[in-house]
């Protein structure tokens, strides 16, 4: 669920955006820089916490 | 100048979806994927769960495959949506809740509005005839093709020879000669092109990449439209079936007890929905109650939590009882020993 919320949020921002993604899904921190990477945008850091996992990225051009 | 015609595939993450996109990708198509989130898929978040299989790559396969393709993946959430393909299946359900025939209609059925949507001109499936006993054979295929809407816009390339030319065969957008006519239920002709392709690592699922073929898990979802008094269920129910033991001591109640640290952490992520048990004296799983319970069933519940921890031989352990409000207390109770916990409880 994590991709598909990032995927449907970043679909209504303009390139250059910065996106915060925080969730519980260990699985995010892999699939959500998958992602990215097909899709043409940049993830510019990725952290965990005990029960927390940020990625954050940048919108690149459609 | 001949124009560029576009394909979107449907990705599972398997092998055969990969190898299906490639072959159309060879004739210079540009394809994109597309994958839905039913809810009951295997990919995801389930197998990133747990700590065992630590070894294996924890990602999602469907993107994975997209990398590898050098595509753009489309994920589409169909959760709600999908609901009426698992309640009421035209065609009825396989061996266990895997309503199959109907759900490819369905995915053929979206994939093809999204073509309409997005101005692309066909459908690409990893089906390879007599692979699969509900919805990959030779009899069903053109009942999907005819029922998606999709009729010969659906181009199946690994068995494309054994079925009638499609309108991208026809018109030459792909040819069909490039195409290939497998069947049966054999990998060593997927297993050779990959290594063909050059693809030295790949997802092969055992039984698809759907919970619903899955025995135990139908049998929970079974248990748990029973006990609602119809079939219904929410994504976190279904991704509730996933994790953890399930017994059910009493009809009104079920308790889900995790087998693992990553499923502890996973339920505590649901301890502001559910009635939840953590062992406290000694180490032992997170547990949640799902029913309408009373005090007693409270302590059945913990005694029965108590008997997978580390204090299963003990006279007693505290356990502690957290409301979903967030409202604790102790419970000292008495582990159960494995002859009070009946083989029918386990679902």
């Amino acid at each position: 669920m994590p991709v598909i919320r990032t995927q449907n949020i970043v679909a209504e921002l303009s390139a250059g955006t910065l996106v915060e993604v925080v969730c519980t899904d260990p699985g995010a921190l892999n699939d959500i820089p998958s992602w990215c990477r097909i899709n043409g945008h940049r993830v510019v850091e990725t952290r965990s916490s005990a029960d927390e996992y940020v990625v954050i990225l940048e919108v690149g051009e459609e | 100048m001949t124009q560029q015609r576009k394909a979107v595939a449907l990705i599972s993450g398997g092998l055969d979806s990969l190898l299906a996109a490639k072959i159309v990708q060879e004739q210079g198509i540009h394809v994109a994927g597309i994958n839905f989130f039913t809810g009951f898929c295997v990919e995801g978040h389930t197998h990133a769960i747990r700590k065992r299989g630590q070894d294996k790559p924890k990602r999602n396969n469907a993107l994975w495959v997209a990398e590898q393709l050098g595509i753009k993946l489309h994920i589409i959430d169909i959760i709600d949506e999908y609901k009426q393909v698992v309640f009421n299946p035209r065609y009825g359900y396989g061996a266990n809740l895997n309503p199959c025939l109907d759900c490819k209609i369905f995915m053929v059925r979206e994939a093809h509005l999204w073509c309409q949507r997005n101005n692309f001109d066909f459908i690409i499936t990893g089906e390879v005839v007599g692979q699969r006993p509900m919805s990959q054979r030779k009899d069903t295929m053109p009942v999907i093709s005819r029922r998606s809407g999709a009729d010969d816009l659906l181009l199946r390339p690994l068995s494309a020879r054994n079925l009638p030319p499609t309108l991208p065969e026809r018109l030459g957008w792909v040819d069909r000669e490039k195409l290939l006519g497998l069947s049966g239920r054999s990998r060593k002709p997927q297993i050779a092109l990959a290594k063909r392709f050059g693809f030295e690592e790949y997802a092969q699922p055992a039984g698809g990449c759907c919970f619903l073929t899955d025995a135990q898990y139908s049998a929970k979802l079974a248990d748990l439209w029973q006990a609602r008094g119809s079939k219904q269920y929410e994504l976190d129910d279904i991704m509730l079936l996933k994790v953890g033991r399930h017994l059910r001591p009493k009809p009104n109640f079920k308790v889900i007890i995790a087998r693992e640290e990553g499923e502890s952490n996973f339920l505590r992520g649901y301890r502001k929905h559910y009635l939840s048990i953590d062992s406290l004296s000694c180490p032992g799983p997170v547990a949640l109650i799902d029913g309408n319970v009373n005090n007693q069933d409270i302590e059945l519940a913990a005694s029965l939590v108590a008997r997978y921890g580390k204090g299963r031989d003990a006279t007693e352990v505290e356990m502690e009882v957290r409301t979903p409000a967030g409202t604790g207390y102790l419970l000292t109770v008495r582990p159960l020993t494995p002859e009070e916990i009946p083989e029918q409880w386990l679902l």
